[in-house]
Parts: C-alpha cells; sequence; structure tokens
C-alpha cells in the first residue's frame, strides 16, 4: 500500500501553505522532499530493531546540544580544565544536568550504536546492496569511541588521566606507526596540557565534523536503499504477496520514532537526576594509580583481553598480539558484507556464527572484567 | 491534516478533550525541557572581590601631569596627578561604549582612543559621543599610598 501524496502536498490543496509555495517555486521543494513522503517502512514482528538507528541519532543530536551547552563553560587547559567543569556542576545553574546527560547519552549512544550493528548483523541488513551502509556505520562506530576517548580525559581527573596515559600507551604497541602515533596524540612524550588541548579539539572540531558528514552519507543510503526486509521474512511476503505490509515514514513511522525519542529523554532526564555523574578528584601526574583502575564499559572487553594475554606469546609480545588481533577482527568486521558473498548464500550462515561468537566474547569478557577480576 | 473520515469522528468535546491534554502535556514538558537550558544561559552573578578602596599608587609613583589606569574590584580606575600636584581619581570605563580611557598630557584631558571622546578632570563628559560624565572616586594619601575610595551614597 503506498501512500499517495498527503493532502497539504497538492498543489489544489487550501492547506498548500504559502510559504512552502514560495519555496517551492523557487527550489522544487516538492520535490526534493518526495522521496520522503514515499519512503515506506516495513512492517513486520521485528519492525523494532528498526528504532534503533534512529536512537542513536537522536543521543548524538542530544550529545551535539549538550555540548555546546557545555562549551559556554569549560575550559580546555591543564590548570583550569578541573576546575570549570567543577564550576558547571556546583555553581551554574542546572549545569550539574547539563553535564550528566551529556555523559549518560554518550554511553547510551555507544550502547545504542552497538546493539544497532548487531541488529544489522543478524537481520542481514548489511549485505549486498548495502555494503557502503555497513562501512559507514562501522566507521561512524569507530568515531563513537573515539568521541567517548577523547571526551574522557577533558575534565582532567585522576580516573581520565590514567585512562589517557594507558590507551595511548597501547596505541604506541602498534608496529611502525605507533610511537609517531602516540607522540602526535599526546602531544609530546608524556600526557600533559597538551594532550588536553588536543583531545579537546578532536572531540569537539575534528570529530564532529567527520561524524555528521558520515551520518549525512548513512543516512541518504538508507534512504536511497529504503529499509531491508529480515529474509525469513522477504521469503514468506514473496510466497504471498497479499501479506506484505507497509506503513508511511513519514509521518507514521516518523511519530513513533518521535514517541521512542521522547522517552528516551525522560529516561535521560530520570538518570541525570538519579545518578548525576561524579567528577572526582583532579588530575595529578605525580600521584600513583588508583586501585581498581579500569577503562569505559565499551572498552572492558579489549581492556580484560589484553590483562589475559601472557607476557610473551612465543616469540611475540602478548600486548602487541591482543592488539593486532583486535585490529585485524574491526577491520575484517568493517569488509564484513564483501566478504559475506551472497544473501542467502551459505557464508551467511558462518558470519551469523561469528556475530554470536562476537557478542558472546564481548559480553563475557565484560562481565569478567566487572565482576570477576575485580 | 486531520484525515479521519466524518463518519468514525468521536464527539467535539472528548476530541477537544483529548487534543487539550495532549497538547498541554507536550507544551508543558517541552517547557520543562527549556526552563533548565535558558536557567544554563545565564552565567552565575561573579563576587566582585574589590571592596570600596584600593590603593591605588604610592606617593611618588606618577609624574606631574601624568595618568595611571589600576585595578578598581574587576574594572579599572584612572588615577591622575595634574599639573597643580592634585590627585583626581574616576572610573577608566568610558561611558560611551565601554573603551578604557587615559590621560593625554599634551591636552591635559582624559581620552577615549576608540571615539574620540573627551572629558575633563572632573570626569564631566567635554567633547565627543560621551553621553554621561565618568564615576568620579575620592583620593586620599594614607602615609605612602595613595587610597581611591568609592564615594558614599553616590
Amino acid at each position: 500500500m503506498m501512500a499517495s501524496a498527503p493532502e497539504y502536498a497538492r498543489e489544489d490543496s487550501p492547506h498548500r501553505n504559502r510559504v512552502v509555495q514560495w519555496f517551492d517555486e523557487r527550489f522544487g521543494w516538492e520535490r526534493l522532499l518526495a522521496p520522503l513522503r514515499h519512503k515506506t517502512v516495513p512492517v513486520h514482528k521485528l519492525s523494532y530493531w528498526y528504532f534503533l538507528g534512529g536512537m542513536t541519532l537522536f543521543l548524538f543530536m542530544i550529545q551535539v546540544l549538550t555540548g555546546i551547552l557545555l562549551l559556554l563553560y569549560y575550559r580546555p587547559s591543564a590548570n583550569e580544565a578541573f576546575e570549570s567543569v567543577q564550576y558547571v556542576m556546583t555553581q551554574v545553574k542546572f549545569g550539574w544536568l547539563v553535564r550528566s546527560i551529556h555523559s549518560w547519552s554518550a554511553n547510551l549512544m555507544i550502547f545504542f550504536a552497538f546493539a544497532h550493528m548487531f541488529s544489522v548483523l543478524f537481520l542481514r541488513a548489511y549485505s549486498k546492496p548495502r555494503e557502503l551502509t555497513w562501512l559507514t556505520g562501522m566507521v561512524l562506530l569507530f568515531l563513537a569511541l573515539g568521541f567517548g576517548f577523547s571526551g574522557y580525559l577533558l575534565p582532567w581527573n585522576t580516573l581520565a588521566f590514567f585512562a589517557t596515559k594507558v590507551g595511548t600507551e597501547i596505541t604506541g604497541q602498534v608496529p611502525l606507526i605507533g610511537k609517531p602515533l602516540l607522540i602526535f596524540l599526546r602531544g609530546g612524550e608524556e600526557v600533559t596540557g597538551a594532550t588536553l588541548t588536543r583531545f579537546f579539539g578532536f572531540h569537539v572540531a575534528l570529530l564532529p565534523g567527520i561524524t555528521t558528514m558520515l551520518i549525512a552519507i548513512h543516512i541518504l543510503l538508507i534512504q536511497r536503499l529504503g529499509m531491508s526486509v529480515p529474509p525469513g521474512q522477504e521469503a514468506a511476503w514473496n510466497a504471498l504477496p497479499a501479506e506484505r505490509r507497509e506503513m508511511p515514514f513519514f509521518p507514521n513511522f516518523f511519530l513513533r520514532e518521535l514517541m521512542a525519542w521522547y522517552i528516551a529523554l525522560g529516561v535521560l532526564g530520570v538518570l541525570s537526576a538519579v545518578y548525576p555523574w561524579e567528577l572526582g578528584a583532579k588530575a595529578d601526574p605525580f600521584v600513583a594509580a588508583p586501585a581498581g583502575i579500569k577503562p569505559e564499559w565499551y572498552f572492558m572487553f579489549m581492556f580484560q583481553t589484553l590483562k589475559l594475554i601472557p607476557a610473551k606469546v612465543g616469540p611475540i609480545d602478548g600486548e602487541l598480539l591482543g592488539i593486532l588481533g583486535f585490529g585485524l577482527a574491526g577491520l575484517i568486521w568493517a569488509l564484513l558484507p564483501f566478504l559475506g558473498g551472497d544473501r542467502y548464500g551459505r557464508r551467511q550462515v558462518f558470519i551469523r556464527g561469528l556475530g554470536i561468537f562476537a557478542l558472546a566474547y564481548m559480553l563475557s569478557m565484560t562481565i569478567y572484567g566487572y565482576v570477576v577480576a575485580k | 491534516m486531520q484525515h479521519a473520515e466524518t463518519a468514525n469522528r468521536p464527539e467535539p468535546a472528548r476530541r477537544r478533550l483529548m487534543q487539550f491534554l495532549l497538547g498541554g502535556g507536550l507544551l508543558a514538558s517541552a517547557a520543562s525541557f527549556l526552563y533548565p537550558i535558558v536557567r544554563y544561559l545565564v552565567p552565575p552573578a561573579a563576587v566582585d572581590l574589590g571592596g570600596d578602596s584600593v590603593v591605588a599608587a604610592k606617593v611618588g609613583e606618577l609624574k606631574v601631569n601624568s595618568g595611571k589606569i589600576f585595578r578598581f574590584g574587576s574594572r579599572p580606575g584612572l588615577l591622575v596627578y595634574t599639573s597643580e600636584g592634585e590627585y583626581r581619581a574616576m572610573s577608566a570605563v568610558c561611558t560611551h561604549l565601554n573603551c578604557t580611557v587615559q590621560y593625554r598630557s599634551d591636552v591635559r584631558e582624559v581620552w577615549c582612543a576608540c571615539h574620540n571622546g573627551f572629558y575633563d578632570l572632573n570626569g564631566r563628559n567635554v567633547a565627543g559621543p560621551p553621553p554621561r560624565p565618568l564615576d568620579s572616586y575620592d583620593v586620599h594619601v594614607n602615609g605612602d599610598d595613595v587610597v581611591v575610595s568609592r564615594r558614599r551614597g553616590a
């Protein structure tokens, strides 16, 4: 059931607004919006998974908004960063709320990006013709992790300081490019105020710019290719075409998405009010690392793996082996649609197995890191 | 954008109530999202640590017919040692557009470089765009210190 153009879009409609008409005469507005009006969303029992990408996008928009608000008071220098965040938390009206929402939303955004990635994998939405959508999505996921890593340092507290020391040190282990990369990231040999200035630049200028561009491409591709229907459902509908169900994206699906976003906003508010984000103690390069120090939860599975690998595996450094392993896994993961072949082919079964293994591995290592290895 | 068929439209009163509740709820929650943001945008009032008086200079520091900008709380003040050997003190913030003024020994007046405004040594605006006189302060010498203080009730 293809929806016909809504009433207000028709030439002869009395609802056709003068402003819309003004733009239409100059830009061909209606033709520009036509694809959006014709876009439909398949309706089936797995339709709820379609919300995950939109939810990630919504949380990103929250990040942009609260990030801009934080920029009004934040000062990116080793002498002032911690104090300025403290000022936001204690002196500025609702500053604690804005910062807590920024932190909670960041974590939820990464969670939803991972959930979105796995749902796309298990529903086989990544295969031809959607290879580029998957690839841009994977780069966006890596960028999100970059956002997390760079943003974590900005309050300049003890945990952030050591997390950055360890994280950049790991980068330094990569053969050949490791050392120059470490110097580039730290702005010198050590984590200092120079590192903070760089991370600030990455976090508020470089990453948002690239991310916004990639999101635009990602969404354009989705718009162009339409929503993927899971293979099982597709087969069932092909057998019984009368069973096929769709809803217009605009406004039907969009309003449902808005409802989900509205609920998410409520959840963010509650989380921030009940569990406001802590600030900790100001970073001091000449104080020992506190016991029980651990990275953000989304880096935990890697952190825990590196802890478990022995110092030497045969002739190779254990650490190096872990880093190269994760690097290779990430690369293969990003290229999955190119390795998977046909959407209904036998290799898909293998890829699903790989997905289940990866998910199980990440979950168990994360739990291990938090519960067992305390 | 109402597409509902006339046949199955609920009676108007009930529909109006639903619309009121839904719209009102959305409006109220939107206000509750915007309120914290608006409050956040207003910077907390800065505490002016400057008291009512300050040591602006040491005796002998200023030559005759010269001026000095000193810090008075969070704003600059201007101390002038006139050719008659008198101290004068006033706010150094131009009443036109907030630039910091200076003493011009050649014309023996206070001058604002931004838009060529002139004040006399009592702070009265005498030429150019300034609309009001500069706030003038009391000066007295206490031992070695030239002390500037705000005028009571001024």
